[in-house]
């Protein structure tokens, strides 16, 4: 038995404008800039790849089945710029044949800093998805799959979700594959989904790419990979950004036709089907537990969190971000929330990331940044005027920091205005 | 391979970054093996002590030859000749009719003031004083034995046109700079005449930068697969290993720096326009003009009426040991260029873990992804930056290592091994 698990990580964060020092106003986010980028993407993948996925699931039946997980920000952006794009979620989730996945709302690393911040994000999320798809989600997945055992031992305290999934990544697994269902150490009922990096890259990544030793990748001859699971596993977890569909792998690369024809390939041989991640978690029991110690994650070819956290400036940008914590719900003013919130999108640390700046194709995918210094010193000064907001009078000595020795009459000039 | 070299004082004598290059280059291409017959213009009653030392000054061409210790495959020759680097006519004029001046009192003249010109010392005017260097180099050069003539930048390419022909020997033109980047729009036709007729005549031209090749190629009626481009390089003294408490100052007051001439080209008015912004949010701050130049006095009025004049710092001319030590003080470097066809000081901040914001409009943008760059003329963005470099130690901290380790892959060695490759494909050419 081979059952193929598609997922879909759906997503674009709220871009931040050119924020300089001098800029006192309230407007931190390019509204110009992430309407267009969102039309861009819902036009070359999101529209048809929902067409299409749409197409071949009532023509197969009900046999192809997939999953979503899409993050809050971006409903709030397809809300205002591309709402033709919701009502093909909602066909697809009426088909009965599309599951939804949970995550944080701002697709953040607050799991990383503030667990009480982490479950509001989470419930606040699931909120959406029942409000918009009428379901709630029983499978959860963190930020990017970052994952370890305490992440796991949190899912499963909040009572309310049956899996969790994670990158089957190298380091944690050994000599063991990714094909089956395991145990996350420490916990006891929730079950463990791993991402099968092999298979999904193909996909995803060298799909188009023609110096692959594979390449063209057809749908017969990805089927004939899956079938070769038969035996060796259980699951096939293809785990991958929505993106690919139209945007990583353009449409003239093929990937439409190639995912067109794909259910059909792979069901030729009667041991395969599809299954969403809940159907994966009921129908198949754990053959060990995995211990993940430390945190792993999807990105890069490190696994790790080299991606957000590699340098002094997005370990600073991060710490200083989630210290605001209490002074923000303190204020109790919601748009300050939701703008604090919206910094939290773990994009803003992704584009501060140093390590491929001379070469690094995926960090510069859509990103407004032309060096990752420009993205830090940008938010920076966002944050600053954020945290201004926060403290009562005389905002201007936060900003002024350092400085100790401004003559008076400056001073008065500021308290009066 | 045998090079005949008509180049510039090598540093600490320098007023700027040509005579750093040439060192860089030739000190690598020694390092290669390449042999060297290095030709400078140089004055022989000058007060400055120079690296090189004439054994016969009163020989016409000057022509003793004499080598230094660490460049073994070099030989120097230099030529009585007051022509600097970065000079133009007027100020060429003022340093003759000065020297004429120092000579007259010397000799104790009074009364007539006839303009004394030794005759074959130099010229009057810097048009034929450029020329008559092009006649002595090529006496100079009957002697020599070479494979290919190398010149760097404009008043040296007349000598390089002269030596090529009468040894039928092909010409490289090295552009370290226009007349562009030097005077804006307003050229001097002559320099610009003296600049193109040195690209068209010569067999390969090899520009610091694209955006230097870029203009030759526009503005010089060049062809592109003439011009090739060779980055400059920085000399590594092991100034990365200070250590790090060095860097930290007893007060709290931070120090940014702009180091380099202060001429319209280097852009010191937008520097201070930017100082002032800073100024309005950081206090503790000064602002550290370190150079001299054509604008110097200009800049310290404009200091004034931006009414920051107690903040800002002028320190002339710094060699040496001194540059090392302003580099220590400085919290960061930087260079607002108009134009700037490469740019070796940038290079040379981060090597001493200063990091640096940079012009958009700089060669050396193009081989630096660890610095800040701005467009030289949006003051605000360079203010905000400024600040938040101040103000955000990681920032700093991360500008600094990644920097400093960029700038070791930056060697004049690759520059050398270019140079040597533009030689042979020259030589089978021709």
């Amino acid at each position: 038995m081979a059952s193929v698990c598609f997922y879909f990580q759906v997503h674009q964060p709220m871009r931040l404008r050119h924020y300089t020092v001098f800029d006192k106003n309230e407007y931190y986010f390019d509204d110009y800039n992430n309407g267009f980028i969102c039309r861009k993407v819902a036009n070359k993948c999101y529209l048809p790849a929902n067409r299409l996925l749409l197409n071949m699931i009532r023509r197969m039946d009900g046999r192809f089945k997939i999953a979503y997980s899409i993050t809050g920000v971006l409903l709030e952006q397809l809300e205002t710029y591309s709402p033709e794009v919701m009502s093909t979620f909602d066909a697809l989730a009426q088909t009965g044949c599309v599951e939804f996945l949970a995550e944080t709302y701002y697709h953040s690393l607050s799991f990383l800093y503030s667990r009480e911040e982490f479950i509001e994000q989470v419930n606040k999320h699931t909120e959406v998805i029942e409000h918009y798809f009428g379901q709630k989600p029983r499978i959860f997945r963190n930020t990017e799959l970052i994952y370890n055992n305490d992440l796991a031992c949190l899912i499963e305290s909040m009572d309310r979700f049956d899996g969790i999934i994670s990158e089957g990544a190298d380091h944690i697994l050994g000599y063991r594959s990714p094909n089956f269902v395991y145990h996350p150490q420490g916990c006891e009922k929730l079950k463990l989904l791993l991402k099968n990096y092999s298979l999904s890259d193909d996909i995803a990544f060298r799909f188009s790419n023609r110096g692959w030793s594979e390449w063209p990748l057809t749908a017969e001859k990805f089927a004939r990979w899956i079938n070769d699971v038969n035996g060796n596993g259980y699951v096939v977890n293809l785990f991958m950004d929505y993106e690919t569909l139209g945007e990583h792998q353009w449409a003239d690369t093929g990937i439409f036709n190639f995912m067109r024809h794909l259910p059909e390939e792979i069901l030729r041989h009667p041991d395969n089907d599809f299954k969403t991640p809940s159907e994966i978690v009921q129908s198949y029991q754990p053959v060990g537990t995995v211990d993940v110690p430390h945190l792993t994650s999807w990105a890069d070819t490190e696994r790790d969190l080299s991606a957000w956290l590699g340098n002094p400036m997005q370990s600073n940008a991060l710490h200083e971000i989630y210290r605001l914590e209490k002074k923000i719900k303190n204020a109790g003013d919601e748009q300050i929330m939701a703008d604090w919130r919206r910094l939290q999108t773990s994009d803003h640390f992704y584009y501060m990331c140093t390590k491929y700046f001379a070469d690094g194709d995926v960090h510069k995918y859509f990103n407004p940044y032309g060096s990752p210094y420009d993205s830090y010193i940008n938010f920076m000064n966002v944050l600053n005027n954020l945290q201004s907001r926060c403290s009562e009078p005389l905002p201007e000595a936060n900003i002024r920091g350092i400085s100790q020795n401004k003559n008076t009459a400056d001073v008065q000039t500021q308290t009066a205005g | 391979m045998k090079v005949f070299m008509l180049g510039w004082e090598f540093p600490p004598f320098i007023s700027g970054g040509l005579g750093t290059a040439c060192y860089g280059l030739t000190k690598a291409m020694d390092q290669l093996g390449i042999k060297i017959t290095f030709v400078l213009p140089k004055m022989v009653d000058s007060r400055y002590a120079t690296h090189v030392k004439l054994l016969s000054p009163h020989c016409l061409a000057s022509a003793a030859s004499f080598k230094t210790r660490n460049l073994t495959n070099v030989t120097f020759r230099a030529i009585n000749s007051p022509l600097q680097p970065y000079s133009t006519p007027e100020v060429y004029q003022q340093q003759i009719e000065e020297t004429l001046r120092q000579k007259q009192i010397q000799r104790g003249k009074t009364g007539l003031s006839g303009q004394v010109i030794s005759g074959t010392d130099y010229s009057g005017n810097m048009y034929t004083e450029v020329h008559r260097y092009a006649a002595i180099a090529t006496e100079l050069a009957a002697d020599e034995d070479f494979e290919v003539v190398h010149a760097h930048d404009w008043m040296t390419y007349p000598a390089g046109i002269a030596v090529a022909a009468m040894s039928r020997k092909p010409l490289i033109v090295h552009v370290h700079s226009t007349e562009f980047d030097r005077s804006g729009e307003h050229v001097n036709q002559m320099i610009y005449d003296i600049e193109r007729q040195g690209m068209h005549a010569a067999d390969k031209i090899i520009a610091v930068s694209y955006l230097t090749r870029n203009i030759i190629i526009s503005r010089y009626g060049v062809s592109g697969d003439k011009v090739e481009v060779v980055h400059n390089g920085v000399e590594r003294n092991g100034g990365g290993n200070w250590p790090f408490e060095q860097n930290v100052i007893d007060n709290d007051e931070k120090i940014v720096l702009f180091l380099g001439r202060i001429t319209m080209q280097k852009g010191p008015e937008y520097f201070l326009q930017a100082a002032k912004k800073v100024l309005e949010v950081i206090d503790n701050v000064k602002f550290v003009m370190a150079g001299s130049g054509d604008m110097m006095h200009r800049a310290v009025e404009m200091a004034a009426e931006l009414g920051i004049g107690s903040k800002v710092l002028f320190t002339g001319f710094l060699r040496g040991e001194d540059v090392r030590k302003i580099y220590q003080m400085a919290d960061l470097f930087v260079m607002p260029s108009v134009s700037e066809p490469f740019g070796l000081v940038p290079l040379e901040a981060l090597e001493n873990d200063v990091p640096v914001i940079i012009s958009k409009q700089s060669g050396v943008s193009e081989v630096l992804s660890h610095a800040l760059k701005v467009d030289f003329w949006d003051v605000n963005e360079i203010a905000n930056k400024v600040i938040a470099v101040l103000r955000y130690p990681p920032l700093k901290i991360t500008l600094q290592s990644h920097g400093n380790f960029e700038v070791r892959k930056l060697r004049w060695k690759d520059s050398a091994e270019k140079c040597a490759r533009i030689y042979d494909e020259t030589l089978v050419a021709v």
